[in-house]
């Protein structure tokens, strides 16, 4: 359980933000500049806020109005860097223990074994860091921070020095970790597949405020209708069930209410939950279910809002069932079919655009 | 004539060789005994931020623009036996002036600076994630000096350390004016050398100890260099 309410002010820049969250994964997530690094560092002690606390587990690690400060090193909180920050002059293996040395012996629960296993590192125990690559030693600062058994782990960004590939890679195991090793874990991100992927709970930073908090499909459905700096960004979350697979065409069934959408490749167990990110642009609208088209992923519901902005136009529709989808048209288009405020439609999404980063595999959540 | 080949060492007087030893005993001394307070001070001005800094750091390298005489003087005046600290000292059984361990205190002084420089340089190069990854790991600020702050500034240290001897092996004018010139006691190779050409016939023995000077310069030249880039693949960054 870690609770959150500070106030720092650093220049111009003013941090004020209260969240609190007790299982799994809190992402922030923001912009680069929003705060949410900042927060991070909060957390991990790296300073003191001017006013407020912050709380894990109940026991005050910072405190102002009562005086309370806990050094960063009594804290107990790993934290995964963007770039791996691995000691240069050490083994990957001495990398690995550093932490675990400092930990009080009873409360070394993270068992350094089952940590190489899960993470892959086994064959790079003997290397110096330089000899690793950009990925490896991301896995290896996770593990480092993992085996100092803390009670809460900090990851700042731990992908986006990487490339797909290694995004990919790494992405999955973050995964694994939290599933299997249950250390309550704050992620902060600026990318959306990430934090949907991974995250119970988002709390939303901006300008150094909490614009929301929510669960992924909350957050992000009620972040598009308000802010569209950048309409190709703009997103609906949907969670949905895996039904089945086409093992013929290397495609899984996922069921919503509204309809069906099909994905290319696996997406978990069948019968567990995935959420997939629909980007507007890749939402064709029709007044009928299609015929004689390629498309085969088809949910139903009808248009909530319209928002104009020069020829273009963002349609949200009201799912069947629940939830809500964002699709990108131009004005001329919807003129003529008629669209407005109430109509019954047909939103056509394309599978090929479901790549595998923009979907999340949700299983124990 | 001038002799530079490695016979010449075998007609070293005992004046000499006495000499050369010195040099050499007060140079370890100077650079070992230094060695703590210099990285104290190195890390310190990389590291910390304290009222008089900027004080520090000029006090720090007074040696180096000072000329010599006047740092020799100043020791006296402090150290010397009647010196403002001196006179303690000596009441509780250290005596430095006229002393090699006062030719030892007057090398490290200006050494200091050099040492002091080159360390602070590795201190600053140092990324602070590292110390603050460190810190997030559960290492106080002592372990994360002594794991990972000084491991990985070794190189400058090894430079520092080098520079200080080399420094302290060439010391002349604060040495010759603290402890003045009594061989067998603070008679270094250079007080030597400047003595011997100061005397009719003198010009031989000028030569050889010329000769030994140039030999440890470039012995202590080579380990440095040899030191520093095993240092540096030890700690070779991650790019």
């Amino acid at each position: 359980m870690i609770e959150v309410d500070v106030r720092l002010t650093l220049g111009v820049f003013t941090l004020d933000v209260a969240f609190e969250n007790g299982q799994g994964v809190t992402a922030l997530f923001g912009q680069s500049g929003s705060g949410k690094s900042l927060t991070l560092g909060l957390i991990a002690g790296l300073m003191r806020p001017d006013q407020g606390y912050i709380k894990l587990d109940g026991e005050a690690l910072v405190d102002v109005a009562q005086g309370v400060f806990v050094r960063m090193h009594r804290r107990r909180i790993g934290l995964v860097f963007q770039d791996s920050n691995l000691f240069p002059h050490l083994s990957v293996r001495q990398n690995l223990l550093f932490g675990r040395w400092f930990a009080p012996r009873g409360d070394r629960e993270i068992d350094f074994d089952a940590v190489i296993e899960t993470l892959g590192i086994g064959k790079l125990l003997s290397r110096p860091p330089a000899r690793l690559s950009g990925g490896e030693r991301q896995r290896v600062a996770i593990g480092r921070a993992l085996l100092s058994s803390p009670k809460l782990l900090l990851f700042d960004e731990p992908l986006a020095a990487l490339d797909m590939e290694r995004k990919l890679e790494i992405l999955p195991l973050i995964e694994r970790l939290r599933d299997e090793f249950k250390v309550p874990m704050v992620y902060v991100s600026h990318a959306i597949e990430e934090v949907v992927r991974l995250a119970a709970c988002i709390v939303v930073i901006e300008a150094g405020r909490v614009k929301a908090i929510g669960s992924p499909g909350e957050v992000f459905g009620a972040m598009a209708t308000q802010s569209a700096e950048d309409r190709f960004d703009r997103s609906s979350v949907l969670t949905m069930k895996v039904c089945g697979a086409n093992a013929a065409y290397g495609l899984t069934e996922l069921k919503h209410p509204s309809g069906t959408v099909w994905l290319a490749g696996p997406a978990g167990p069948i019968g567990g939950e995935a959420r997939i990110i629909i980007n507007a642009t890749n939402v064709v609208l029709s007044l009928q279910p299609p015929h004689n088209l390629s498309v085969r992923s088809v949910l139903s519901g009808s248009v909530e809002a319209v928002e104009t902005s020069g020829p273009l136009a963002t349609v949200e529709i009201a799912l069947k069932g629940e939830g809500h989808l964002f699709a990108m048209a131009t004005r001329h288009a919807l003129d003529e079919l008629g669209l407005e405020r109430g109509s019954p439609v047909f939103a056509l999404i394309k599978t090929s655009a479901l790549d595998e980063r923009k979907m999340g595999a949700v299983t124990r959540l | 004539m001038l002799d530079f080949s490695p016979s010449a060492l075998a007609d070293l007087s005992p004046a000499e060789w006495t000499a050369i030893w010195l040099s050499l005993r007060i140079a370890t001394v100077a650079t070992i005994a230094s060695l703590p307070f210099g990285i104290f001070t190195a890390y310190a001005l990389a590291r910390w931020r304290f009222p008089g800094k900027t004080i520090v750091n000029g006090i720090v390298h007074l040696p180096l623009v000072l000329p010599p005489v006047v740092t020799g003087f100043i020791l006296l005046i402090l150290l010397g036996r009647k010196g403002v600290f001196g006179a303690f000292l000596a009441d509780i059984g250290i005596v430095l002036s006229f002393r090699w361990t006062g030719a030892a205190v007057a090398c490290a002084v200006m050494g200091f600076p050099l040492m002091v420089r080159a360390m602070r340089l590795s201190f600053e190069a140092i990324d602070r994630r590292l110390e603050l990854a460190a810190g997030t790991l559960g290492a106080s600020r002592i372990w994360t000096f002594f794991l990972v702050s000084l491991p990985l500034a070794i190189p400058g240290i090894v430079v520092g350390a080098i520079l200080a001897f080399a420094k302290a092996l060439g010391e002349f004018g604060a040495t010759i004016t603290f402890v003045s010139n009594i061989p067998g006691e603070t008679q270094t190779i250079s007080a030597a050398i400047y003595t011997y050409t100061q005397v009719p016939g003198g010009d031989e023995s000028a030569m050889r100890l010329t000769v030994v000077a140039i030999a440890i310069a470039l012995v202590a030249l080579i380990a440095s260099e040899i030191i520093q880039r095993m240092a540096e693949k030890r700690v070779a960054s991650i790019e």
